[in-house]
This record gives structure tokens, C-alpha cells and sequence, in this order.
């Protein structure tokens, strides 16, 4: 039991300074790096499967163009409403941004290198409970977002900031059931512990591969991206809770936004993904890829292909309606994720009293699973049928006619009595006076 | 005990320095120029509308789904330490945590039933 036999996990109990500092610059910049990545790339990718070619004209293949939108941010005006509350407009980019590099403290990059002849993980830190570090500060994020959309002092702002919370905490709600399967099959909360325990299988080929999806939709929902980016649903709220910002301080919520993005990403690969080992056959045809400073390689592949999921939801589905949204999280994740949390444990206190994997599997996976599945039609064909009624009705209203009085639709507007005058005498005229007439009114007519 | 957290403290300081300098120098950076219009909240162009004086007002609903946040976060802050603790806990633990979610589960239905979790 690692929470009870010590507070520190082997290997980072005893970093030296100058080691310490090395890795957090090493962080900061991998994350600044990631994000300027991450948008272009995101630009790319969207423009391909829009039929576009996306940003191509600063840097090589347009790569530094979101390095050129920062800079272009930082020399434009800033501007701060009047009925800002300006301490509170001021400290919410901050809210936001430091909390996103802070989750990242715990990632782990990779195994034990040698660094200027020092051993040391390519992590920055671990902690027993490292994956809480990662949830903490994303629920902090909350209140930058919140506290912005309150200080602007404006609607628009009020109600995406709102929006925003309310999605954020329940998708968080999703997310953090969906990890704890994770905690019941590894045992541990640390970082380093979950990916060590990956080592011959990935978590994902389990039975959390159910927790690994719902986590996968929470995450879509807890860092606001299309299809679930109500709080800045350009058609009803314009930007959401940075509306009234601009400069820097809107650089900062994009910033935050993309690290986010980031990081659930390379919480999914350690939690799910099997961290920093190498993908399945690599392991058999080369033996060195999960030493040395290669697992990296890995990491940052497995990270830039869940970027590519969230750019490829973007690109190809719609934004959902609030309410259909909610109806999601609260009413379709929890459930499944408590009786899928159950189910693992049952599963893992049955394997650990001796019970092989097919009686675990013919006993309680196999059952629970059915139960669920015909749950979830059940309930998608009641409300299917709701549906139906509902438009059957909206028909038969509409076929009795409007029901409040209305004036004809019919009616033509008269044409103005000079108007007339004068369409009336030309009717009259012979053929060659009246194309005259009308060359004379100019070339308007002709 | 408390070396793990130091680099916590040192990447806290670093994007703090990092994030607080950008807000910082953004006024400096960029132009300024003054214009009364531009001061207004934003709503699209139109003439703003007038809001109450004092704290901004919001619909109770997202209220009522704070208020559910909290007990289902308080739910996962109970499992947590079952889940890593479930080899040694075994079977005790299973129905324990069986008997909490159960329970958990009858105010979550009663909830739903009460129309808590619909959205309009």
C-alpha cells in the first residue's frame, strides 16, 4: 500500500537544485512549444478537411504562424470596459493560465535517463497522489473562467463564464469517476506508478476501456472544445468569458486553453495509453525503445494523436444544444460510470480471491455490459418515441391552421397612384413611342 | 518530506512570473488611444442594455448544479481511497462500497425524478 508506506515515490525524493530547475524550464517551454504546435496544427488540419490549405505564409509551411498571432497580440491595444471590476479583470488570465502549467508537474515523460551523469526520472515530480495534483488544477481553472466572465462587467461574458462553469464541474464529475477505475486496477495514484504498472498491457485493453471513453468525452467537455464549446458559442454569446478581453490577457485564456488540452491529453496517455512505453510491436522489434531518452518520442506522439481526435470532433460535428449537453453528462456518464467503478472492483476482488478471467468474464462483465447496453437503447427509444409524439403534434397543430388571428398573407401593395398614372398612359401609346419613352428614362432600363 | 513539492513551487513561480509579466507589460506594448465608445461593454453594436446596479444576476439553475457537483465530488473523494486501497480492503470493502454507491444512487434517482438534472 503506497499511501501508507511512505510520502515520497522512489526517485524524486532527493533531486538536486540545479536538476529541479533544468526540468521546470524543460516543462515551461515543452508546454509553450506544445501549444504554439497545437494551433497551428489544429489550423492545418481543419483547413485539410474543410478542402482548405490552412495558414502557409509565415515560416516554413506556415508553421510559426501562431508565434506571429502572440506576437501581434502583445502590440495591440488594450482595452478595459468601464464597468469592469478591475482587480478581479485583472487577476482572471492569471487564475487561468499559472493553474494549466501547474497540472503538467506531475506528467511523466519518460523512465530514469542520465542527465550530466545524474539519474534521475523525465519527470518533473511525483507524488502519492499524483493524478490529484493534475485534478486540482484544472477544477482551478474554473475560477479564472468563472471570474473573468464576472468582472467584465457585460452579459455575453456573465453567461459564457456561467455556461462554462457549470459545464466544466459537471464533466469534471465524469472525469473524475472514470479514474477512479484506474485507481482500483493499478492501486496507486502516482504518476509514475500507473505507468509502470502499463508495462506488459496498456490499461486501455482491460475493462477500462469503458472508463477510458467516458473519459475521453468528458475531457471534449472539461476543455470546452467543439462539439461541446457552448461557452463560446460564437452565434449566441460571441466569444464566451473572454469577450471583453483583449491583449494580452485574452492571449493568456488561449494560452490556458490550449495547455489544457495538452494535458488531458497526456493524462489520457498516462492513465490509458500505457504513458511512455512504445506502442505494441515496436517493443518485439526493438528492444531499446522503452529506455534511454526515445519513450519520449512516444509520449509526445500518443499526446499529438489525441490533439488530432479533438481537431477531427471539431471538424466534424456540430455543436450540441445546452440541454442535450447536460442531459449527457449528468443522466448518461454518471450512471454508466458507477456501475462500470463497480463492476471493476467486483472484477478485481474476484481475480484477486483466485477466479479466472473467463468465470470473471461469464459472471459479472458480460452481464453488467447487457444490463447497461439495453439500458441505453431502452432509453434512446423512449426518447425517440418522445420525439416522434412531440412532432406528430407540432404537425397536427399546424395543419388546423394558425391560432391567433392574422391579417391575409395574400394582399399585394398597391402601386403608387403616380406610378400608375404613368404605366397607364404608355400602355396606351403605339409600340415605337413607347420604347422611345422608355430609352429616354436612361440605361437603368434597358 | 516536502522535497517533491519544490519543483511544484518552482513551476508555480516561473508561469506566474511568466504569466503576470505578459498581463503586466500589455498596456506598455500597445497603442492607446482613447475613444469612448470603445469603453462600453460589447453587445454586438447596439446600444448596450442597461443592467442593475450591484453584483451581476444569474439564473438559479446553474446554482442548484453546484449544489450537485458537491455531493457527487464529495462521492469521489470517498472512492478514491477505496480505489487504491482495494487489494487490501478485498471483499469488506467491495460490499461497503457497494451499500455507499447504492445509497448515493437513491438521492441521485430522486434527483432525477425531482427534475433536478433537466436542463430547459
Amino acid at each position: 500500500m503506497s499511501l501508507a508506506a511512505s510520502d515520497v515515490v522512489p526517485g524524486f525524493g532527493d533531486q538536486p537544485f540545479w536538476l529541479i530547475v533544468i526540468k521546470v524550464l524543460g516543462v515551461f517551454v515543452f508546454l509553450v512549444v506544445m501549444t504554439l504546435f497545437s494551433i497551428v496544427f489544429e489550423r492545418k488540419v481543419v483547413g485539410r478537411m474543410q478542402n482548405r490549405i490552412g495558414p502557409n505564409r509565415v515560416g516554413p509551411w506556415g508553421t510559426l504562424q501562431s508565434l506571429a498571432d502572440g506576437m501581434k497580440l502583445a502590440f495591440k491595444e488594450e482595452i478595459i470596459p468601464l464597468l469592469a471590476d478591475k482587480p478581479v479583470y485583472f487577476l482572471a488570465p492569471l487564475l487561468s493560465a499559472v493553474p494549466a502549467f501547474l497540472a503538467f508537474s506531475v506528467m511523466p515523460f519518460g523512465p530514469e535517463v542520465s542527465m550530466f551523469g545524474h539519474h534521475t526520472p523525465l519527470q518533473l515530480t511525483d507524488l502519492p497522489v499524483g493524478v490529484l495534483v493534475v485534478f486540482a488544477c484544472s477544477s482551478l481553472g474554473v475560477y479564472g473562467i468563472v471570474l473573468s466572465g464576472w468582472a467584465s462587467g457585460s452579459t455575453y461574458p456573465l453567461l459564457g463564464g456561467l455556461r462554462s462553469a457549470a459545464q466544466m464541474i459537471s464533466y469534471e464529475v465524469a472525469m473524475g469517476l472514470s479514474i477512479a477505475g484506474v485507481f482500483i486496477w493499478s492501486g496507486t495514484m502516482s504518476t509514475s506508478q500507473i505507468v509502470a504498472g502499463q508495462d506488459h498491457r496498456w490499461y486501455v485493453t482491460s475493462p477500462l476501456i469503458v472508463s477510458f471513453c467516458i473519459y475521453c468525452i468528458a475531457i471534449v467537455g472539461e476543455t470546452n472544445r467543439a462539439p461541446f464549446d457552448l461557452p463560446e458559442a460564437e452565434s449566441e454569446l460571441v466569444g464566451g468569458f473572454h469577450t471583453e478581453y483583449s491583449s494580452f490577457k485574452f492571449a493568456m485564456f488561449f494560452l490556458a486553453e490550449y495547455i489544457n488540452m495538452v494535458t488531458v491529453s497526456a493524462l489520457a496517455t498516462t492513465l490509458f495509453l500505457g504513458g511512455w512505453h512504445a506502442p505494441w510491436p515496436i517493443h518485439y522489434i526493438w528492444a531499446g525503445c522503452n529506455s534511454g531518452w526515445y519513450p519520449m518520442i512516444w509520449f509526445v506522439l500518443k499526446v499529438v494523436a489525441i490533439i488530432f481526435v479533438f481537431v477531427w470532433l471539431r471538424g466534424t460535428l456540430p455543436r450540441m444544444r445546452y440541454d442535450q449537453f447536460m442531459h449527457l453528462g449528468w443522466k448518461v456518464l454518471i450512471p454508466i460510470n458507477l456501475a462500470w467503478i463497480m463492476l471493476i472492483a467486483t472484477v478485481h476482488v474476484l481475480r484477486s480471491r483466485g477466479w479466472a478471467s473467463w468465470q470473471v468474464a461469464v459472471t459479472v462483465v458480460i452481464p453488467t455490459a447487457a444490463v447497461l447496453l439495453i439500458w441505453a437503447i431502452a432509453g434512446e427509444a423512449k426518447r425517440h418515441q418522445n420525439y416522434v409524439a412531440a412532432a406528430e403534434e407540432e404537425e397536427a397543430e399546424a395543419r388546423l391552421g394558425p391560432a391567433f388571428p392574422t391579417p391575409p398573407l395574400n394582399l399585394v401593395v398597391p402601386k403608387a397612384p403616380a406610378v400608375a398614372r404613368a404605366s397607364r398612359a404608355r400602355a396606351s401609346l403605339p409600340r415605337a413611342a413607347r420604347r422611345a419613352s422608355v430609352s429616354q428614362q436612361g440605361d437603368d432600363d434597358e | 518530506m516536502l522535497a517533491p513539492y519544490m519543483p511544484i513551487v518552482l513551476l508555480f513561480a516561473l508561469a506566474f512570473a511568466f504569466a503576470l509579466f505578459s498581463v503586466a507589460i500589455a498596456p506598455f506594448t500597445g497603442p492607446r488611444r482613447f475613444n469612448r465608445a470603445k469603453l462600453d461593454f460589447y453587445e454586438c453594436g447596439i446600444e448596450p442594455t442597461p443592467t442593475p446596479i450591484g453584483p451581476n444576476r444569474f439564473p438559479i439553475k446553474y446554482f442548484l448544479t453546484a449544489m450537485l457537483f458537491i455531493v457527487f465530488d464529495i462521492e469521489i473523494i470517498f472512492l478514491y481511497p477505496y480505489a487504491v486501497a482495494n487489494k487490501e480492503l478485498s471483499l469488506f470493502g467491495l460490499i461497503e462500497m457497494l451499500l455507499f454507491i447504492g445509497t448515493v444512487f437513491i438521492a441521485y434517482a430522486y434527483v432525477w425524478r425531482r427534475g433536478g438534472l433537466d436542463w430547459d
